[in-house]
């Protein structure tokens, strides 16, 4: 089976190329990246044929953080529901975190993750396993076995390892597995109560306020130990203009530290919170336009290597509450491509950069055999239309849930297909 | 002058003319309560839902005088009564009452928003009293009130609030009602009690009592919460009265005419000695009187009711 991407403009950052070529897809992979117009349809004889005129041809998007709440809240997404939302938002390989019931600590649960997967999901899964058993911060998991089951890096996402020991441990054990750590930063003490940035908006709502220092200090810890641990350490949507610096003080250094950001993140501030919209609950929260200032800064220089969702579903049972009790998170997969086109219209980004920071970053940073077109990888594509114009309609999200405070936003940036290994998984026809 | 709004969920938001309406017809319906017979018609037929999850015992009966004094059928809903501890949703018991329709809720919740919340899914008028450290507007509206009783003018009046100001809806409505009429605003209390970036709200800020009520025309005590002591709060109730306590050896360097408020429940000996309670300035009974009238005004004007029907 055969399949010719022509007329699109490709943009496949890891072999250099931006320009118009034609694509041809053979058995599940990128057989050639030719000249627009050099393959010849009548050699291909009954190939299927996709006109990406007005296109960009990339590959598919990986998204290094989703929540798809499988096992143990089915009601907020399944992995089949996750996977159909992220192709609907160009995504072809997401890495889902453990923090579902049970956790994903132990390699029985990997294994039921994979075989889900496997059975359901229309893009590629990949289980991201528990630092510590349950996340507690007590014990560690059997990282070994979690990396044969599968598991990419691990995390306690949302539980951050508190514990400086245990940290310390985590960073020296995982370097033995060359695997890395995603640290959602946040010392928990200095956030407890709380469901906001602490700023003025906080204390004119009278929110319990999470200060960006309950970021920045445990960035800062976690890159003290990197040099002792030899671990690789990856910032999870990172928020606070600080902790951006620490970064890249750190980067400078030469330590093995990586960071990603969330759209909401670079979009909105914390002004957002009044009239109490729970979709502008987040962990960690909104912040101030100093700190967008200084994540657009960290985008330019790279200090920010990726771009990951953080995709969040809950339920309107878990957000149509009492501000201080609703869920933290929003989901993030379908509205990706057309925030992230902000950024590029902004000219914080060239086009083929933020491709990178969906594309071929990420697989370097987490060693994945993906994220580019040259010919011989496996055809993960996505085609879309940079300039469409449209609104977000939250409604028609393939995620089961529909907590985003983006719905109704005028943007531009639409999927037209999304491929994985060859075959159509996603069209918005 | 007219109230614009539907609601009342906080005073942030609302203009000079708004506030100044209630307090108007505050002053007329405070005649009323100074009656042999106190009971005017107004509302009779009307049902007004007094919804409380949080104790109280002040704010609740003032809302329940208010609305029986005008002929409402008020119903009370505490808490702890409610289906809410059966697990229903704070949308789902508010739908509930209205699908009873009720004319008026008044909601105290623990929680900032809830207020907010519970207007965005009903059609009829929400009265906020009091959702977590957000806003409790019924209570800045009486203590203005009390205090345009004793100084006529409020514009230009320099009011001084004492106290943990970091969790008071008190402070917070306060200080935008007080900021909205022109008054000049300080607050004092220990940094741990002072929110982030309070500067901003168009106060100065103050961690020196004396200094804080410098040349006050009012001084507004707020009650401690006793259980904050030993956190991160303040060590103890000992040192918190000894810098913050307000006592008539300190009260000397404010006006000679000031006026002292205080929200209640007062902790006598504490934030506020006895004798300054008792004494010539406090004009606490007078708050707790006018917030029956303020609350009748409310009433009457969330319901756009014309003024022959007062009478």
């Amino acid at each position: 089976m055969k399949l010719l991407i022509k007329n699109g403009r490709v943009i496949d950052p890891a072999s250099g190329i931006n320009e118009e070529r034609d694509v041809l897809i053979e058995k599940g992979k990128i057989a050639a990246v030719e000249k627009k117009g050099s393959i010849s349809e009548s050699s291909l004889d009954g190939a299927k044929i996709i006109d990406a005129n007005g296109c960009v041809v990339a590959p598919g998007f990986i998204d290094m953080h989703v929540h798809f709440r499988e096992p143990g809240f089915e009601y907020k997404e399944t992995i089949e529901s996750g996977a159909e939302s992220a192709a609907a938002g160009g995504f072809t390989t997401v890495a889902v975190m453990p923090n579902t019931n049970p956790v994903n600590d132990v390699r029985s649960i990997t294994e039921m993750i994979v075989s889900i997967a496997k059975a359901k999901a229309i893009v590629n899964i990949l289980p991201i396993g528990a630092i510590t058993k349950g996340l507690k911060g007590e014990t560690l998991t059997e990282m070994a076995d979690l990396k044969e089951a599968g598991a990419v890096a691990f995390s306690d996402d949302g539980m951050p390892v508190s514990s400086n020991e245990i940290m310390r441990r985590a960073l020296e054990y995982s370097h033995m597995l060359d695997l890395p750590l995603i640290q959602h930063s946040e010392m928990k003490d200095l956030t407890a109560g709380g469901c906001m940035n602490e700023s003025i908006v906080s204390t004119e709502l009278g929110l319990g306020g999470m200060p960006r220092e309950a970021e920045d200090i445990m960035v800062y810890r976690d890159i003290s130990l990197l040099p002792r641990t030899k671990g690789r350490l990856h910032v999870a949507h990172i928020s606070s203009g600080n902790s951006v610096e620490l970064v890249r003080q750190a980067k400078a250094k030469g330590l093995p530290v990586t960071c990603e950001v969330a759209p909401h993140h670079f979009i909105l501030t914390d002004e957002c919170v009044r009239g109490y919209d729970t979709n502008t609950k987040m962990s960690p929260p909104l912040r101030e336009q100093w700190d967008i200032d200084m994540i657009k800064e960290g985008l330019r220089d790279d200090t920010i290597d990726i771009i990951a969702t953080d995709h969040a579903p809950h339920d309107t049972v878990d957000k149509e509450v009492e501000y201080a009790k609703a869920c933290f998170g929003i989901v993030g997969l379908e509205t990706a491509l057309p925030l992230t086109m902000k950024l590029v219209d902004e000219g914080v980004l060239t086009l083929e950069k933020a491709v990178e920071k969906l594309t071929i970053t990420p697989a370097k940073l987490f060693d994945l055999d993906k994220g580019t077109l040259k010919p011989g990888s496996v055809a993960d594509v996505v085609i879309f239309d940079p300039e469409k114009a449209y609104k977000i309609n939250a409604a028609e999200f393939k995620s089961k849930s529909k907590n985003t405070p983006f719905d109704g936003w005028d943007v531009k940036g639409q999927i037209v297909h999304t491929l994985v290994q060859g075959k159509i998984v996603y069209s918005n026809t | 002058m007219q109230y614009s709004q539907k609601h009342l969920l906080g005073i942030k938001g609302l203009s000079k003319e708004d506030i100044l309406a209630v307090l108007n017809a505050a002053d007329t319906f405070k005649v009323y309560t100074q009656r042999d017979i106190k009971k005017v018609p107004t509302l009779r037929g009307r049902t007004i839902i007094n919804m409380f999850f949080e104790p109280s015992t002040r704010t609740r009966t003032s809302f329940e005088i208010a609305g029986k004094r005008m002929s409402a059928d008020v119903i009370n809903i505490a808490g702890s009564s409610s289906s809410v501890v059966k697990g229903e949703t704070l949308v789902d018991t508010v739908k509930n009452l209205e699908a009873m329709n009720c004319d008026i809720l008044i909601i105290r919740h623990g929680e900032a928003g809830a207020a907010e919340l519970a207007a965005r899914h009903l059609s009829n008028p929400v009265i906020n009293a009091g959702d977590g450290y957000h806003e409790h507007p019924t209570q800045a509206l009486l203590d203005l009130m009390t205090i345009r009783e004793h100084k006529q003018e409020l514009e230009g009046q320099k009011v001084t609030i004492v106290g943990d100001i970091a969790h008071s809806r008190v402070a917070r409505s306060n200080i935008y009602a007080m900021k909205t009429l022109g008054m000049d605003v300080s607050v004092v209390g220990p940094p741990t009690m002072i929110p982030a970036d309070m500067e901003k709200m168009g106060v100065k800020v103050f961690h020196n009592l004396e200094k804080g009520i410098k040349d006050a025309d009012v001084i507004m005590m707020l009650r401690i919460q006793m259980e904050r002591q030993n956190k991160t709060f303040f060590p103890t109730l000992r040192e918190y009265s000894n810098l913050f306590g307000l006592n008539l050896q300190k009260l000397k360097k404010a006006k000679k005419d000031v006026l002292i408020l205080h929200p209640g429940p007062v902790n006598r000996g504490i934030e506020i000695s006895t004798d300054v309670i008792d004494g010539p300035h406090s004009v606490i009974l007078n708050q707790v009187t006018n917030g029956v009238a303020i609350r009748m005004a409310l009433m009457y004007l969330l319901l756009g009711l014309s003024d022959e029907t007062v009478n």
